[in-house]
């Protein structure tokens, strides 16, 4: 197993330079660059800053540039943010990010599970029909409307949260974009929950397991839920990374410092540097979490063992 | 006992604490302020976001009052030469840099001096190319940076020389392309002096804090030279661009002022929040550009007249958008400074729409199109939700005079490189006005210039060209009296407006809400307010 993932971790360099290629070009290819804006700036402006940034040098040469900085672990100037390294931007947002996604991530998992596990054992019942109502709010509200409604609600009309803004150490401030940002994720998890428990609940191991006489609990506990989790876990890495990616709205309406807005707005902007750099954090991220489901999986299936 | 003496000891301090901190409370401003800054370096500062945090720490020779007119700042006076083209002036006694060190007559050369230097790549340089040598310097056609007409007479006295008269200097030099930078800093660190832990100012704030994405955070400064009448002590310039978020916020009670509230809301902010809604004219032109380069359609003049004449401007402002924008019919903006009183007003504005309709149509027939031969153009514009109800809209005014309309949208960047490219028919623009003159928006409409074989068209994507109209602004550039100035660049307008140059479409409007809590905001037409003429009752 560790000279699996060994292995992998590897692999990952090849995979790693694909995309940086593939980013690298295709955002060139994009018409527009980072310094059109609502002006035209007098030609010598525009030459100065495209000298100052290695545009005016040919493609493949800016190319060999940014590799062979990449690979000293230098992700270049941000050209829209002006005193600002895309090193930096990513210190000070992804911390920031990765907490919000984090403690959205472990508590709609775990209510995901939850909910999904009730649902199952009570299908077609009330507390099912609840718990779908509730599902299907946040599946099918977009979440910019959701944290809309969810400031006016606590913020303009309760009072009992900030409306948003960041404080450092806050927990308050962090109680809405969390949730805004958790409940699609939980509601996702909850559906797949319900509908693999249904399934193993109704297996042959299960039907012998209540044969032999095994209380409800015990059945639910040793032999159900353990089977069942199987495809909510492949589905945590990307759902891992979609809370990663998937907080610029939340960051956007709530105003706080994250990086999931750079990754939209600078590919917008023709920020090349930041999107590059978000890129390539996203893609090592993206790599690991597989890594790591792929692990999972194979500590809670004993049919899937990696050489 | 001892546990009760220890818990008596510890509830008074706690009590005293908490009255010393109620007694001494910070009053604290919470400004939402749109856009991420993208730099706090006033050379390379393009927003207004980022001009209202630069010019609240750094502080120009001039300033602006409440009402953001000219005011002496860093200067406490100054001599203007008989000709109008020497400026002399006289630094205030005791300034300093938040360092301590003295804020001098060689900060403002240099200051210049790095604005014009090519290595800086400055966006908005050319704003103070009236000063003598500028535009050589900054095109790097003059590498000697001592020729620029900047001098330090001595420590506190500067001396500037323009190319030429310029009426407007004083107010461009408010702007924050005219700041000084701490030379000693500058030369010590390069860029770098503008990050959070080298950064010094000279102005009524200081910058604290700066969490990208969220707020900038200033603090009031002891030592400039009014600190005493200064009332807010900390400001918050906080990042929001989602309107309607920001709006939910003002009204918890977390922001003091927006800058900004989605258009649609005008009205409920009118009923429910009587008098905190301001909704002021802004020196700017919104208009639509008409491609006119040879063998385009709309190079034909009376193509032209027929869509600008049939676009009814009096329902945008107040229907299409909801916020009263005014209807525009000439070039430059109404309560525009050193211009003629009465703003250009063609005719036809007061026609009934019908007969305009009427006209327009025998003017598609001549040009060769008619209901067998419908034209079709392709409107362009940057996506955005207003810019496509006005496109929608005036496709639809257009419609009556056999114009079919191609709608196309594409983000900010592309769509500006296809106007400057000249890769379009019709496509909306905007003009804010840099500095209060009306030179600022003529000088969209002159020929461009040829510069290494290919023409250099700059702002003017329509490429309009008008031989007389350029020989009336090159001569307006040197008048020295402003009536005959004012006389000479409104009968350029009138040339241009006549001939369909381009279509005016509004008035920009600022707005901005303001908490009842704040006193000292003055409405005005450049929408700058800076943090030390306001006050906050808790």
């Amino acid at each position: 197993m560790l000279g699996y993932a060994f292995r992998r971790v590897l692999s990952a360099i090849p995979i790693a330079l694909i995309a940086v290629t593939v980013c690298f070009f295709i955002l060139r290819l994009a018409p527009g660059g980072p310094f059109d804006g609502e002006r035209a700036l007098p030609p010598t402006v525009l030459a100065n800053l495209r000298a100052h940034y290695n545009l005016d040098q040919p493609l493949v040469v800016q190319y060999f540039i940014y590799v062979w900085r990449l690979i000293q672990g230098d992700l270049g100037p941000s050209m829209v943010i002006d005193g600002f390294d895309v090193a930096d931007l990513i210190r000070i947002g992804f911390p920031f990010t990765l907490t919000m996604a984090l403690c959205a991530f472990v508590i709609a998992t775990s209510i995901g599970i939850l909910a999904g596990i009730l649902a199952a054992v009570n299908q077609n019942k009330w507390p099912d029909y609840v718990l779908v109502l509730i599902v299907m709010i946040g599946v099918v509200i977009p979440n910019f409307l959701n944290a809309a409604l969810l400031q006016l609600l606590f913020g303009v009309h309760l009072g009992w949260l900030p409306a948003g803004g960041w404080v450092s150490g806050s927990i308050a401030h962090l109680v809405l974009p969390v949730t805004v940002l958790a409940w699609p994720h939980a509601a996702r998890i909850s559906r797949l929950m319900r509908g693999s428990m249904i399934e193993v609940l109704g297996s042959n191991y299960v039907r012998t397991a209540r044969a032999k006489g095994l209380g409800e609990r015990l059945v639910l506990a040793r032999h159900a839920i353990k089977p069942a989790l199987l495809p909510v876990v492949s589905y945590l890495g990307p759902g891992l990374s979609y809370l990663l990616t998937g907080s610029l709205a939340v960051e956007q309406i709530f105003g706080l410092p994250g990086i999931g807005k750079y990754f939209v707005t600078a590919a917008l902007n023709r920020d090349y540097g930041i999107v590059l750099g978000t890129t390539i954090l996203y893609m090592f991220i993206i790599l690991a979490l597989n890594l790591i489901v792929d692990l999972v999986y194979a500590w809670l299936d004993p049919k899937v063992r990696y050489r | 006992m001892i546990f009760t003496k220890a818990f008596k000891a510890i509830a008074t301090a706690g009590a005293m604490a908490l009255m010393m901190s109620t007694a001494a409370s910070a009053v604290t401003l919470q400004l939402h302020n749109g856009g991420d800054p993208g730099t706090l370096d006033p050379h390379k500062a393009s927003g207004d976001w980022e001009n209202r945090v630069i010019g609240d720490y750094i502080e120009g020779l001039l300033t602006e009052n409440a009402k953001a007119e000219a005011i002496p700042g860093q200067a406490e006076s100054w001599d203007i030469s008989e000709d109008g083209t020497v400026y002399t002036f006289h630094l205030r006694d005791g300034i300093q840099w938040s360092d301590g060190e003295p804020v001098t007559a060689g900060d403002f050369v240099f200051a210049f001096q790095r604005l014009f230097n090519p290595a800086t790549a400055a966006d908005y340089a050319y704003l103070q190319f009236p000063i003598k040598n500028s535009e050589k310097i900054n095109s790097g056609e003059i590498t000697d940076f001592n020729e620029l007409g900047v001098k330090a007479i001595d420590d506190k006295t500067l001396e500037i020389t323009l190319e030429a008269p310029t009426p407007f200097f004083l107010d461009a030099l408010t702007h924050y392309t005219a700041y000084p930078v701490p030379q000693h800093l500058v030369e010590k660190l390069g860029d770098d002096w503008t990050k959070v832990e080298n950064i010094v100012g000279n102005g009524p704030y200081l910058i604290k804090e700066w969490l990208p994405g969220s707020y900038v955070r200033s603090e009031k400064n002891p030592d400039y030279y009014d600190a005493a009448n200064v009332q807010i002590d900390e400001v918050f310039y906080h990042v929001l661009e989602d309107q309607a978020a920001a709006l939910n916020r003002y009204r918890a009670g977390e922001f003091d002022i927006l800058t900004d509230f989605p258009a649609d809301q005008y009205q409920w902010l009118q009923d429910n929040m009587p008098g905190q809604a301001h909704v002021v004219p802004f020196l700017g032109v919104y208009y639509y550009v008409m491609n006119q380069e040879e063998g385009q359609v709309l190079s034909d003049i009376r193509i032209r007249e027929a869509l600008s004449t049939t676009v009814v401007r009096d329902v945008i402002g107040p229907d299409i958008l909801g916020t009263g924008e005014l209807p525009a019919y000439g070039w430059v903006p109404p309560g525009t400074n050193n211009y003629v009183d009465t703003p250009y007003h063609p005719a036809w504005a007061d026609t009934p729409y019908e007969e305009r309709v009427e006209h327009a149509k025998e003017l598609m027939t001549e040009a060769g199109y008619g209901p067998d031969n419908p034209l079709t153009l392709q409107l362009r514009y940057n996506t955005n939700d207003n810019h496509q109800r006005i496109a929608v809209a005036i496709a639809a005014m257009w419609e009556p005079i056999g114009v079919k309309v191609e709608l196309f949208n594409a983000e900010t960047a592309v769509h500006y490189d296809a106007l400057r490219a000249g890769d379009f028919q019709v496509g909306r623009a905007g003009w804010l006005l840099d500095y209060n003159d009306p030179s600022n928006t003529l000088d969209l409409l002159k020929t461009g210039v040829s510069q290494d074989g290919t023409m250099n068209w700059g702002n003017n994507y329509g490429r309009y060209s008008n031989a007389e109209y350029d020989e009336l602004m090159k001569k307006a550039s040197t008048e020295l009296d402003l009536v005959a100035r004012g006389k000479l660049l409104a009968d350029a307008e009138k040339i241009a407006m006549d001939e369909f140059a381009a279509i005016p479409i509004y008035w920009y409007v600022s707005k901005d809400v303001v908490s009842p809590k704040i006193s000292g905001f003055e409405e005005n037409a450049k929408n700058i307010f800076r943090t030390r003429w306001l006050s906050k009752a808790e």
